[in-house]
């Protein structure tokens, strides 16, 4: 087997240890987006109250 | 020094100062991250007794580490608000909660997962397993609490209470391999004298813990910038802000 395969062979444990990393890589980069789109979702909120609150003083 | 403190429990100065914070850890992790999992997955060598298995580890153990600093950290910060009604304190422990819960949930997932090959089962209800899922429960239980409050003031402070009575769990997971007979292995790295592990897994394994220490710094600060716009939503800073973000 080449370097490569052997690597991602994991010594035959492959679908233990990547699923492992990958079930890890999708919490984390859910962790990092939860916040981005909930500030997102704020400010827009925030920002349509103040348009409303002008118009109608 | 004093004053870059007094600045930090402003709502507006920790909104602008944290922002600016945000990026940097961002990098320092990612790049902590990638050095860690170069480390782990290809330098350091095969576990003469679990074969590569052993490299759910380098996930595994600095996610188990941060499910106890969190839950403590969420405490004491509950308990800070709780004493002398500091709102940035209050704000940093209900913050905490979901990424403490997305560790415990990883320790418990990646341990299961390890577990299969080398114990030959998913789960068992041994003592660190189910201290472990107490924990988990004590996090969701955290989140429920503060979600089923309307004034966030007193929801607060009565996720501040649970999860300080929570606190009780934390030495009992880590204990739990000296106290009873589990079938979870005992500690390497913490116990006394030279640790029983190879420097080349050492390396990774510490990098990897630091990086998930400054990832939780990283959401934390993320998470508590949108619970300050919430809460201050009719300051006039605010008001500024979402005229021109």
């Amino acid at each position: 087997m080449s370097g490569v395969q052997e690597f991602f062979h994991m010594g035959g444990y492959a679908v233990y240890v990547w699923s492992s990393y990958a079930i890890a890589l999708v919490v984390l980069v859910a962790n990092i987006l939860v916040p981005v789109f909930q500030r997102r979702k704020l400010l827009a909120r925030l920002a349509r109250r103040q348009r409303r609150e002008r118009r109608q003083p | 020094m004093l004053r870059f403190f007094h600045q930090l429990g402003s709502p507006k100065h920790f909104y602008r100062i944290a922002g600016s914070w945000i990026p940097w850890l961002a990098a320092v992790c990612g790049l902590l991250m990638l050095y860690g999992l170069y480390q782990g997955m290809v330098v350091a060598p095969t576990d003469y007794q679990q074969g590569d298995s052993y490299r759910i580890m380098f996930i595994h153990v600095p996610s188990a580490w941060m499910s106890l600093f969190i839950y403590v950290v969420m405490a004491a910060a509950g308990a800070i608000g709780l004493i002398w009604h500091m709102k940035l304190a209050e704000v940093i422990a209900i913050s905490s909660a979901p990424i403490g819960a997305s560790f415990t949930f990883l320790a418990l997932v990646t341990g299961s997962i390890w577990g299969k090959p080398m114990w030959g089962t998913w789960w068992v209800w041994d003592a660190r397993l189910t201290s472990e899922l107490i924990l988990l429960f004590l996090y969701l239980g955290v989140m429920a609490l503060y979600g089923a409050i309307d004034d966030k003031r007193t929801a607060a402070r009565a996720t501040a209470i649970l999860a300080i009575v929570g606190v009780v769990n934390i030495p009992i997971i880590h204990y739990s391999v000296e106290w009873w007979n589990t079938l979870h292995q005992g500690p390497t790295v913490t116990k006394f004298g030279a640790p029983s592990i190879d420097i080349r897994m050492l390396i990774p394994l510490l990098v990897m813990a630091v990086a998930f220490k400054l990832f939780y710094l990283l959401v934390v600060l993320m998470r508590a910038r949108v619970e300050v716009l919430e809460r201050e939503r009719n300051a006039r800073w605010v008001r500024e802000l979402v005229e021109a973000p």
